[in-house]
């Protein structure tokens, strides 16, 4: 591993030969958007995470009133909306913008600009929701927002408007994202990158944009009827009118479970990247974990209802998502046992990225099983809206999804900026996160088997819930501090971090076949793929002999497999080599500015200025088809 | 010999993809799959709030209100068939559009009717605007028969999901104009036929959700 603290190849400021704010704004190149999507998701992280400090210290002992409960309500409705919208979303799509054309062999995703503006709506909207916290009106509805109590007569104020339009704004961002990865993935693969040869990163990945696709029209129209409610009194959630309570729950559900999903499985695909690579064997059971992943996605759209035992649905609807919840445990526990016989007998190396890729095999699986006790109707009707679910989703949202996001950015950082992270304070990471995570949130599943409701403001002492709180908030504390030692990490090591070569940990795939950080053309000449792990064939064939995954014709593997490594060709610029880039743009931010403030608009009708708001609505949404006409006439590159 | 040219410099301008196919024609169906999704929350939604109004205009039901005002049954179904006809009829000449693109220069299409895609272009976009046109004329009687989107769970139901549908459809009009425009400006050749089979993808979908609204909401009582 290289130690030395020389320069390296590329300079992760200049590597595009681009600097300068105008230049970020401009881009549309899938490693930078990648990277403002992981500084800003990161961002929000912090704010999130500063969200849940507030709501520690309010509930650390009984009886507080350290912040009034109308502000209480804000910070545990904005700390999910966040951490679920703005952090663990946005961090996942860092990964796949980076990754994935590196990992298919290609030289961007099939539609840059759109990339751009994905990018661009997704901050602006977050901003568009984080603001109003510091003006004490933030949504306050609780991240699920459950009409009726979401409409006007129960929630009059701009609260739910705020949430209400920034979502719909977010949807916009993950939709277009999701028809851009969708496209790429299919179709921009290099020449004998067969499905089944994908890196299971982009497995997952690809099986999380069908539930995007198919999940967020769901919240939108829920959206939308809650919106109409709202501005132009319809009745969709109207009692009096003769409405159904649940419309709004079942419609949201059936957006909710799948987007637990599409938390997840971007983790689980970045954790089967970092368990071979360290353990030096393939991933045990390619196709099974693939199957498994799509067997999530699918068995997701079924298990809505299980968020509803409490509603009263009947006992044939109970039972019949009581074993579609438990039929779902199946396959994610098959992915759990593949990663673990990956392990078995493996040369193992307790790098950070591995640490935390363990942790997330260990966390997730008591999240997942406390998951499978919620699937029995009796039991849940015992633990729903418990401290005891929040225990449960904690589990496998930290212990899953942000541990897995953990490793992946050791695991990448070499790649995105030319430096390893220093391994030192990874491992002062890791083990103080571990720890201070389940310090937070074991306790929780106590104080939730004592009755202690979720999102309640503050309590009375005696009920046996006060120690387990004080330890929750300790850990908590711990957690924030932790999370600094990262930070720290993170901003020193993109300076003073080892120099790290182009395959920065003796890795399998496409990506490490190239420098680090990647020339902005990414492969200078598209390699030809023949088996799932190339740069192995090549350096290592002991690894992968014997597995049946490469060639038809195995007698061409040898001179197929040179291609993919082209490190020396890498120095040149795009046009030194004749490849045509996509030009800068900056139509795509204006296009998002434009929608963002078409929704903005319309919340001056709730304060009486229908002119207004009439005026900034249509006037940006002129803005927005003009900026799309210039868009889609002027030539990409 | 003209087309072969035309062919090759087709390949010369695009990018290689893995299946062949350009990447705009794989997003469109991303797209129309997630439309999908969009179209069945809605009309599930009026199913499910079907027969659930308090109060009326009801879509099939007569109804007198309690101060002895009569309603008729508000849907007018001869009517709504005329324009699900006309609707019909825009999806066969976008078919005639796109054939007249993709031809454009064959023997039997150079010089003929059937080559003649600004007019096939124009007549989709003129069948779609009167689409619309009995559309407006559908809401603005429905409104003067006491129905708005206030007045109940199916006023709210399906003002919202045809409106959804009619902006979907002025959308399409939209396009379709946009690529006439071109046409009359520079020639849609066959290079260019993408660009109109993307467009004839969403109108044919646009079309399809009516043929579900119509037979969901006019036809079945």
């Amino acid at each position: 591993m290289a130690t030395t603290a020389a320069t390296p190849t590329f300079a992760p400021s200049t590597t595009y030969g681009q600097t300068g704010i105008w230049s970020w704004i401009t881009t549309v190149d899938h490693k930078r958007i990648g990277a403002l999507y992981l500084y800003t998701a990161l961002f929000f992280f912090m704010f999130g995470g500063l969200e849940a400090g507030m709501i520690r210290w309010q509930l650390a002992q009984p009886n507080q009133h350290i912040v009034s409960a109308e502000l209480y309500n804000q910070l545990f409705t904005m700390h999910g909306t966040t951490m679920i919208f703005l952090a663990v979303m946005p961090l996942s799509a860092a990964f796949f913008n980076f990754l994935i054309p590196l990992q298919i062999g290609a030289r961007d995703v099939a539609f840059p600009r759109l990339n751009a503006f994905s990018y661009w709506i997704y901050v602006l909207g977050g901003i568009f929701m984080t603001l109003p916290i510091f003006f004490n009106s933030a949504p306050n509805g609780g991240w699920f927002g459950y009409a009726p109590l979401t409409t006007l007569p129960f929630a009059s104020g701009l609260n739910i408007d705020f949430w209400v339009m920034g979502l719909q704004i977010l949807g916009i961002s993950s939709l277009a994202a999701a028809f851009n990865f969708i496209t790429t993935i299919i179709n921009m693969r290099a020449p004998g990158m067969t499905l089944m040869r994908m890196p299971v990163f982009t497995w997952m990945s690809f099986v999380v944009q069908f539930l995007l696709v198919l999940a967020f029209p769901v919240i939108t129209i829920a959206l939308v009827f809650l919106l109409f409610d709202r501005f132009f009194g319809t009745n969709f959630y109207e009692i009096a009118a003769g409405a159904d309570p649940l419309l709004w729950q079942h419609l949201f559900w059936v957006f909710g479970h799948p987007e637990v999903y599409i938390l997840i499985l971007p983790a689980f695909g970045l954790v089967s990247e970092i368990l071979p690579t360290f353990s030096r064997k393939p991933l045990f059971g390619y196709n099974v974990v693939i199957y498994s992943g799509m067997m999530i996605g699918f068995l997701g759209f079924g298990v809505w209802a299980h968020h509803m035992f409490a509603v009263g649905m009947g006992a044939t609807a109970d039972t019949v998502f009581a074993l579609t919840t438990m039929l779902i445990g199946i396959p994610t526990g098959v992915k759990i046992f593949n990663w673990i016989a990956t392990m078995w007998g493996g040369q193992i190396r307790f790098a950070a990225p591995m640490k935390f890729a363990i942790g997330l095999i260990a966390l997730f699986t008591i999240g997942g099983i406390s998951g499978v006790m919620h699937s029995s109707p009796p039991a849940d009707l015992q633990q729903t809206d418990t401290y005891f679910v929040v225990a449960h989703f904690h589990y496998v949202l930290f212990g899953g999804s942000i541990m897995g996001i953990f490793g992946g950015i050791y695991f990448y950082f070499p790649k995105i900026t030319g430096r390893y992270m220093s391994e030192k304070l990874g491992t002062w990471h890791f083990w103080s996160t571990f720890i201070a995570m389940n310090l937070t949130f074991f306790p929780m599943h106590f104080s939730g088997m004592l009755g202690m409701p979720r999102r309640i403001y503050t309590y009375d002492a005696g009920q046996g819930w006060d120690t387990f709180n004080l330890i929750s908030s300790v850990g908590t504390l711990l957690l924030i501090l932790a999370t600094l030692i990262f930070v720290f990490n993170f901003l020193t090591s993109r300076k003073n971090g080892a120099v790290a070569p182009g395959d920065a940990w003796g890795a399998g795939t496409l990506e490490w076949s190239i420098p680090s950080p990647p020339p902005d053309y990414n492969f200078a000449e598209i390699p030809v793929v023949t088996s799932r792990y190339p740069l192995w064939d090549l350096k290592h064939p002991e690894r992968t002999a014997g597995i049946a995954h490469s060639a038809p014709d195995p007698m061409t593997i040898t001179d197929a497999h040179a291609t993919p490594v082209h490190e020396e060709t890498g120095h040149k610029t795009a046009a030194e080599l004749g490849i045509p880039m996509p030009f800068n743009t900056v139509k795509p931010a204006i296009a998002a500015l434009a929608i963002v403030m078409m929704f903005g608009g319309l919340l001056f009708m709730h304060t009486g200025k229908f002119a207004v708001a009439m005026t900034i609505t249509i006037g940006s949404a002129c803005l927005f088809v003009g900026t799309l006409y210039a868009w889609l006439t002027s030539p990409l590159e | 010999m003209a087309s072969a040219v035309a062919h090759e410099e087709v390949h010369e301008h695009t990018h290689y993809t893995t299946t062949g196919l350009d990447n705009r024609k794989v997003a469109i169906w991303a797209f129309i799959g997630s439309e999908c999704m969009l179209f069945m929350s809605l009309i599930s939604t009026y199913l499910v709030y079907k027969g659930k109004s308090i109060v009326g205009p009801f879509p099939h039901e007569a109804w007198t209100s309690p101060d002895g005002h009569v309603f008729k049954p508000i849907l007018n179904i001869p009517v709504t068939t005329q324009s699900t006809f006309v609707l019909l009829m825009s999806s066969l000449v976008m078919v005639l559009a796109l054939a007249a693109v993709e031809n454009r220069g064959k023997p039997g299409y150079a010089g003929t009717l059937l080559g003649n895609s600004k007019l096939w272009l124009a007549a989709t976009a003129a069948l779609g605007a009167t689409f619309l046109g009995y559309q407006a004329f559908e809401f603005t009687s429905f409104v003067h028969e006491g129905l708005t989107i206030h007045t109940n769970l199916f006023g709210s139901s399906f003002f919202t999901l045809t409106g959804f549908h009619g902006a979907h459809v002025t959308a399409g009009v939209l396009w379709l104009l946009t690529l006439l425009s071109i046409d009359i400006k520079r020639g849609l050749t066959p290079k260019d036929a993408l660009l109109v089979d993307i467009c004839a993808l969403y109108w044919h979908f646009v079309d399809v959700v009516w043929i579900a609204i119509f037979t969901l909401v006019y036809l079945i009582k």
